[in-house]
């Protein structure tokens, strides 16, 4: 690798159209370039699509909706909170949200993880799949909206709750609700009026400490925290039921 | 429970002609024909036979014939047979009545209300034999003007991204899943060769067939299925699906039984899970929520492809495409309440949604309203039967249209409307393996292929017979329409004069 494509390069946000500062990640990208800082991020769509390499970019700022959208490789870290639709469809790479996320994170993702270290919107997770090995992850360090994980298909989901008081519940409702695939690990406490019809909630099993233990232990160290601190407390793993909820709606 | 329903068909073998072959036994997948061991003889249960064909078509001495079961009820028109078997079967399972294809009901067929005009005297026709008959389609946003530099010679003006079609009509948004991989390949190899474009629907592109990407439509629908950048890249069109005329406001529920490992693969969902897809995409709940989405997508594919948004037609679609025009669409899809599905509640089939030929004159009348028509297609579907129905299409402002079901009766389908049982006896609605093999693609194709060329014949005759030699002439061109049997509002909504006016 030569110096030149190790060194980050620069881009000044403000006042661009997010065509234009896309196009003009696209071309620093086909330079080579494989560190990139954004500065002056404000609102600027679909930051990371349509690049498909494993580029590092920076953002300082806020970017705006569909952060990463059909993203294939690029590892984005936010430096501030990402908007609505963060990694939405994503194959491949990785978001770190330095604050929160909005609505529909992660929204329908197939490979690739995201972390965002404060809380997320509604319906974060919703129909996140997985094939053999790729297997999107959302790791969510504050609490979530209603619809966490609705309709997911395959993948991880973990909430942790960090933010929560002593004896403060998450507040979601219909977690899991229409969920036919993956899994959900919640680290605090939800009623099971909370929950989803379509799913069960189990305790975990060693490989499920296993599992947790890589993504927290990736969680921690991406914000600063103590993995073994936040994995001493008790978590809860939600599952489907049923891999076909719905089936039995139909007479044929 | 002992069901009350009575078998829908009556099978007759004609013992003379009956050699026993059991060629009947292997072509049904619904078991209606078995070999009694014991007796040593071919039996039918008439109660399972959907009346698909398959075996009066593959027995080699036409011993077999399948008759309607006349089911003489005492004559009601309000409770018609198929209203108390509906009740039946709900008394019996407790389920939402599942069905396949398009709405089979007696709402007015525009078309069948439509004639098209021709030359007579004060203007030649034109011999389409002879004479040069252009049929050819650019799809895409058009500029509200063009300036052209004199200096270059060229264009000034930057133009969208067009796709040129040969013939306006192209294969409807069918899903692999939903119909087989061999169907998939047959539209794509037909499609190639006619040189138009097919639709994957939203089950995402096997592998295999990314070799016809220049000629493919894939689909992003709310279950996102199969949607990744290489999916996007090696497409032509990139279409959005909001909704389908078949179940309008309803997602789509791919059973378990139909997700096989190879549909497992396309769709990244484990082998045997339902394949849900949502109701609505939920990151759309508003014109300028789909304004991202589509350009979301102009940005995965660097703006070098149009992208179509699809919706169902309903009663304010003309406001809802002005939006989706506005919103970044390029290409705009009706699909009416005659379009067909894989699998969809038989209420919401028959019941939801308005006819194709309202939708299309509506829409294309608001679109011109507002001045924004240059700024998308439009493609219309949904029981376009025929070329006449193309052409008509056409004059109330199409700019072209899709087919599916007439696809699919190409390739056999004789709609027996059992989709969503996966069952197809003809290998067409089936993720079966054995019963895939059943449609060779070659001849898939080819069928395919010459469907496509007989219409493209006969829309130049039609043409000709005008005295047009371009479609283009006819697109939009309502005084070529002449309505027959309709009312004045009917005839206003779709801006035609009545016949002999």
């Amino acid at each position: 690798m030569t110096k030149k494509a190790n060194r980050a390069v620069k881009i000044d946000a403000s006042g661009l159209l997010y065509r234009e500062l896309n196009a003009r990640l696209r071309e620093v990208v086909s330079n080579g370039t494989q560190r990139i800082e954004l500065r002056n991020v404000c609102g600027q769509r679909y930051i990371g699509t349509d690049l498909g390499r494993p580029v590092e970019i920076e953002i300082f700022g806020t970017p705006g909706n569909d952060l990463g959208a059909f993203m294939d490789g690029p590892r984005i870290t936010v430096r501030g909170n990402a908007q609505d639709g963060c990694g939405n469809t994503m194959n491949n790479g990785e978001i770190i949200v330095h604050g929160h996320a909005g609505d529909i994170s992660g929204l329908s993702a197939r490979g690739g993880k995201i972390f965002v270290r404060e809380d997320v919107g509604y319906r974060a997770g919703i129909h996140m799949k997985e094939y053999q090995d790729r297997r999107p992850a959302l790791v969510i360090g504050g609490t979530a909206q209603d619809f966490l994980g609705e309709y997911m298909a395959g993948g991880i989901l973990i909430l942790l709750g960090l933010n929560l008081k002593e004896g403060e519940h998450h507040k979601a409702n219909y977690i899991g609700t229409g969920m036919h695939g993956g899994i959900i690990y919640l680290r605090g406490s939800v009623e099971a009026f909370q929950l989803g019809k379509e799913v069960g909630v189990a305790e975990l099993e060693e490989k499920d400490h296993q599992t947790l233990q890589g993504f927290v232990g990736e969680f921690a160290a991406h914000f600063g925290y103590d993995a073994q601190a936040i994995l001493k407390h008790r978590f809860t793993k939600l599952f489907p039921l049923w891999i076909r909820p719905y089936g039995r709606l139909y007479a044929y | 429970m002992k069901t009350y329903l009575p078998p829908k068909f009556i099978v007759e073998r004609d013992p003379e002609r009956c050699i026993q072959c059991q060629v009947c036994v292997n072509q049904c997948a619904f078991d209606t024909h078995y070999y009694d061991a014991e007796d040593d003889e071919v039996r039918s249960r008439p109660d399972s036979c959907v009346g698909c064909h398959r075996c009066v078509l593959f027995c080699p001495t036409q011993a077999l014939t399948i008759r309607r079961n006349p089911l003489d009820y005492r004559e009601n028109y309000n409770w018609r047979p198929e209203v108390i078997e509906d009740i039946i079967k709900q008394a019996e399972t407790g389920g939402v009545l599942l069905t396949g294809m398009g709405n089979d009901k007696g709402y007015r067929i525009y078309w069948d209300h439509l004639v098209l005009n021709a030359s007579q005297v004060t203007n030649p026709s034109i011999d389409p034999l002879r004479e040069p008959m252009e049929l050819a389609t650019y799809l895409g946003r058009k500029p509200d003007r063009v300036e052209i530099d004199r200096d270059y010679p060229g264009l000034k003006t930057e133009l969208a991204p067009q796709v040129r079609i040969e013939v306006p009509v192209m294969f409807a948004a069918m899903s692999y899943g939903a119909v087989s991989i061999n169907v998939h390949e047959s539209l794509a190899r037909a499609a190639t060769e006619a040189g138009t474009l097919w639709n994957t629907g939203e089950g995402g592109l096997h592998p295999k067939l990314y070799e016809y990407g220049n000629n493919t439509i894939v689909q992003v629908a709310s279950g996102r299925f199969g949607v990744h950048p290489k999916y996007l890249d090696v497409s032509r069109v990139v279409e959005i699906k909001i909704g389908q005329g078949a179940k309008p406001g309803i997602g789509g529920h791919l059973p378990g039984e139909k997700v096989s490992a190879e549909v497992s693969m396309t769709r990244m969902i484990p082998t045997g899970t339902d394949a849900l897809s949502p109701a609505p995409q939920h990151d759309i709940y508003s014109i300028e929520d789909l304004a991202q989405l589509v350009y979301a997508l102009k940005e995965a594919t660097n703006y070098t492809k149009p992208i179509s948004v699809k919706i169902a037609a309903v009663h304010n679609s003309a406001a809802i495409a002005s939006g989706m025009v506005r919103a970044g669409a390029d290409i705009i899809v009706l699909d009416g309440l005659r379009g067909a599905t894989g699998a969809a509640p038989k209420i919401i089939r028959d019941n939801v949604g308005i006819p194709i030929e309202m939708a299309l004159a509506s829409v294309d009348t608001r679109l011109r309203q507002e001045g924004i028509r240059n700024q998308a297609s439009v493609v219309i579907s949904g029981g376009i039967r025929n070329s006449g129905d193309v052409a008509k299409a056409i004059a109330l402002g199409a700019d072209a249209v899709y087919i599916g079901t007439a696809a699919l009766i190409a390739l056999g389908c004789t709609l027996c409307q059992q989709c969503h049982t996966g069952k197809c006896a003809w290998g067409i609605c089936t993720t079966d393996l054995a019963l895939t093999k059943r449609l060779n693609p070659d001849i898939g194709a080819r069928r395919l292929a010459n469907l496509l060329r007989s219409w493209s014949l006969e829309l130049k005759d039609i043409l000709g017979g005008m005295g047009i030699n371009a479609l283009e002439s006819l697109r939009g061109n309502r005084l070529h329409l002449r309505g027959v049997g309709l009312n004045e509002t009917e005839l206003e909504i779709l801006g035609v004069r009545m016949a002999g006016s």
